[in-house]
């Protein structure tokens, strides 16, 4: 198990490493000035040249990236022009925003997990719920609204959802308040209003591709001889489905969620957009936009650590629920 | 329902006399006429049409047949296995003088791994492979002794494992099946359905899946095992070896239906149906020589949405000439194959007694060319 984890920890730092050289990389081959943007309105050469060598642009590729990495690490001081000493981790100074990167990073990553941690809990409770229900009820007219539901989920698309959403109970309806971010800390009921149809729209289009996959892993799982076995034993009905069956369905079930939800750590995009909600992934966009190179690092990084993450999660709890799978 | 079928609720005196075998009466399990149908997209598939049996306590009765033949399926109608929407039962089933046919869901539920219990044919598939062997028997005795405790249930788990013959049973408690072996797997498949010490062990294709050295000590432990506990046991195969072995009576099915009944010394020493000749002729033997070749069965089994008519096994029977156009249009009746030594062994084929005993003489021979 200790040995699991520090093969997995080693292998995480590698794919953070390739990761971020080739954002890196990929940042720099790209053929636009990132400084020029930086200055749009009064550019002259010296000021170019100035902001050029603040950010260490003149600096060879190889120690730029040392001192980025380095800043992560121990911390580093940017000079006066970026905000002086910059603090591990530090993700570097940002001349669009002007501010630390750190700082907006911050500010922008409590929304998106305030977004996608209750919208992942009501996605899987739904979608496992409804594809378990229409499992057992296979052939029904519950079964076939679950499968209807599912089919609607899949077929359409988040700003689609989300517009006729904000329509109905936000215009029309004037049930709930624009769309907002409010931290859970200063008041956790503006803090629902304001994120609940986000919750809403997310959890309608995932869980019906989690009512598919586990309507499909539940009947799968009820032809097998080891169901078979519990019901020849004389249990009833709830123990042979809850105990027996759900626990060997929900194994692929949980390796999807975990890459899902690790993904979308990383950034609602749409989500955010739709909605008018500043989290991890708008913020991404935009400085991808603005040429925002220590933004664009630092949110590429953000989500890669997520998805990694996940992944180990995945593994752990795939050994937690199945007694053949060993760590090593 | 075809009208030529007697009806499943038929009294035993509107059917061919059937000599009761042994005491029918004492018998612990007793199965009439049994039907099975299932209504599939394809067609209504007769899966069981109108069998009957008993077995007493103490006593083993094989049920021989290929797969399609409707012995597992008669094993699960009698465990009352079948999804109730898509499965039609009929006739008699009397599990130690309880009606199991039409009885509710929840006390066909109490019966099942108390009185009657299965072993099935994959115990690596048959085990739940998340939860460890021991917990899995514990289970399946506290469903049925709601008062007994953890520890007690656990204490009987490991008794059982013990007397399957699995060494160091307190710890093999709590291995999880992927840590056992196959022949152990089995056994302790053996243990969890003894657990409550059932009176009806039905066991379907038990030695299949393990190796040969290792179906012997299966078999002789359900032998011992029957010794002890006194219980009723049907053993399902499609090896007339195995049957040879530990059964005191023999059900040979083909397409749904019965075509021989009887002793193991009746069946296996004078085979009456064709169709017996043919599983025998392609059962290897211990003795003989082993170069012999396997005589197969020409053909397929029949597809049981659609059984040949007449007699089922007649496009595979080299004889269905000589019973002339009968074989094609009639369904043989399960009729006395003799009397004296033969009394209670049960037919159902077109030939008559005579022409039986030519033509098996003749195939023996011509096995016996072949070998």
């Amino acid at each position: 198990m200790a040995r699991f984890l520090l093969k997995r920890l080693f292998s995480a730092t590698l794919t953070l490493f390739a990761v971020s050289v080739l954002t890196f990389l990929m940042f720099f081959a790209l053929p636009r000035d990132p400084v020029s943007s930086i200055c749009s309105k009064n550019c002259n050469p010296e000021r170019l040249e100035r902001v050029r060598d603040d950010l260490g642009l003149n600096d060879p590729l190889i120690s730029q990236y040392a001192g980025y990495m380095k800043g992560i690490v121990t911390g580093r001081d940017l000079g006066s022009a970026q905000g002086g000493r910059c603090d591990a981790p530090c993700l570097g100074w940002s001349y669009v925003t002007n501010e630390a990167v750190s700082d907006t990073i911050a500010r922008v990553l409590p929304v998106t997990l305030s977004i996608v941690i209750p919208a992942a809990i009501l996605w899987l409770l739904l979608g496992v719920g409804l594809g378990m229900v229409s499992a057992l009820r296979r052939g029904t007219w519950l079964d076939r609204l679950a499968i209807g539901f599912s089919l609607t989920g899949a077929s359409l698309q988040l700003y689609f959802v989300g517009a006729v959403l904000l329509l109905v109970f936000v215009y029309n309806l004037r049930l709930l308040p624009v769309p907002s971010y409010t931290s859970i800390f200063d008041n956790p009921a503006k803090w629902a209003s304001g994120l609940v149809l986000a919750w809403v729209a997310l959890a309608f289009l995932f869980s019906a591709i989690y009512a598919r996959l586990s309507r499909a892993q539940m009947l799968e799982t009820l032809s097998e001889d080891f169901v078979r076995t519990a019901r020849a034993k004389g249990l009833a009905k709830p123990k042979v489905y809850g105990r027996h069956a759900l626990r060997a369905a929900i194994t692929p079930v949980v390796t999807i969620a975990g890459l899902d939800v690790g993904g979308a750590l990383g950034g609602t995009v749409i989500t955010e957009t739709t909605f008018g909600i500043q989290g991890l992934g708008r913020t991404a966009v935009d400085a991808v936009r603005s040429g925002d190179l220590p933004t664009i690092m630092a949110t590429v990084l953000i989500a890669a650590v997520f998805v990694v993450l996940a992944n180990v999660l995945v593994d752990l709890l795939y050994a937690a629920i199945d007694p053949r799978v060993r760590l090593r | 329902m075809d009208s030529s079928e007697p009806s499943p609720s038929g009294e035993p005196d509107d059917r061919p006399v059937v000599p009761a075998q042994r005491s029918d009466q004492d018998a612990y399990l007793r199965v009439r006429d049994l039907r099975v149908r299932f209504d599939t997209e394809d067609g209504v598939v007769r899966a069981v049409d109108g069998v009957s049996f008993a077995v007493e306590r103490g006593r083993t009765l094989g049920i021989v047949g290929e797969s399609g033949s409707g012995k597992s399926v008669t094993s699960l109608a009698i465990l009352g296995l079948h999804d109730p929407k898509r499965t039609t039962i009929t006739g008699e089933i009397s599990v130690g003088g309880r009606q199991v046919v039409g009885l509710g869901d929840e006390e066909v539920r109490r019966l099942r791994g108390r009185d009657m219990a299965m072993i099935f044919q994959d115990p690596l598939s048959a085990l739940h492979p998340y939860y460890t062997v021991g917990r899995q028997i514990a289970e399946a005795y506290r469903v049925h002794h709601p008062k007994a405790n953890r520890r007690e249930a656990r204490q009987r788990a490991v008794d059982m494992l013990d007397r399957v013959g699995i060494p160091q049973p307190a710890r093999r408690f709590d291995q999880y099946p992927h840590e056992f072996s196959g022949g152990m797997r089995q056994r302790a498949m053996i243990a969890m359905s003894l657990v409550n010490d059932p009176a009806l062990l039905i066991a379907d294709e038990p030695t299949t899946a393990l190796d040969v050295t290792v179906q012997a000590q299966i078999l002789d432990l359900l032998a011992d095992l029957q010794a002890e506990f006194n219980s009723a046991i049907i053993l399902i195969t499609h090896d007339l070896g195995v049957v040879g072995q530990v059964a005191d009576d023999v059900l040979v099915m083909y397409g749904g239906r019965a075509v021989e009944r009887g002793s193991v010394e009746q069946v296996l020493r004078a085979p009456q149906h064709p169709y017996t000749w043919g599983l025998l002729s392609s059962v290897p033997s211990l003795h003989g020589d082993a170069d012999a070749d396997l005589v197969p069965i020409p053909g397929n089994p029949p597809s049981l949405i659609n059984l040949p008519p007449g007699c089922a096994f007649h496009p595979r029977c080299r004889y269905a000439d000589r019973a002339g156009s009968r074989s094609r249009t009639e369904v043989p009746e399960l009729r006395p194959a003799g009397e004296g030594d033969s009394a209670g062994h049960l037919v159902a084929c077109h030939l008559s007694a005579e022409e039986r005993a030519t033509f098996y003489a003749e195939d023996i021979a011509s096995v016996g060319v072949a070998r």
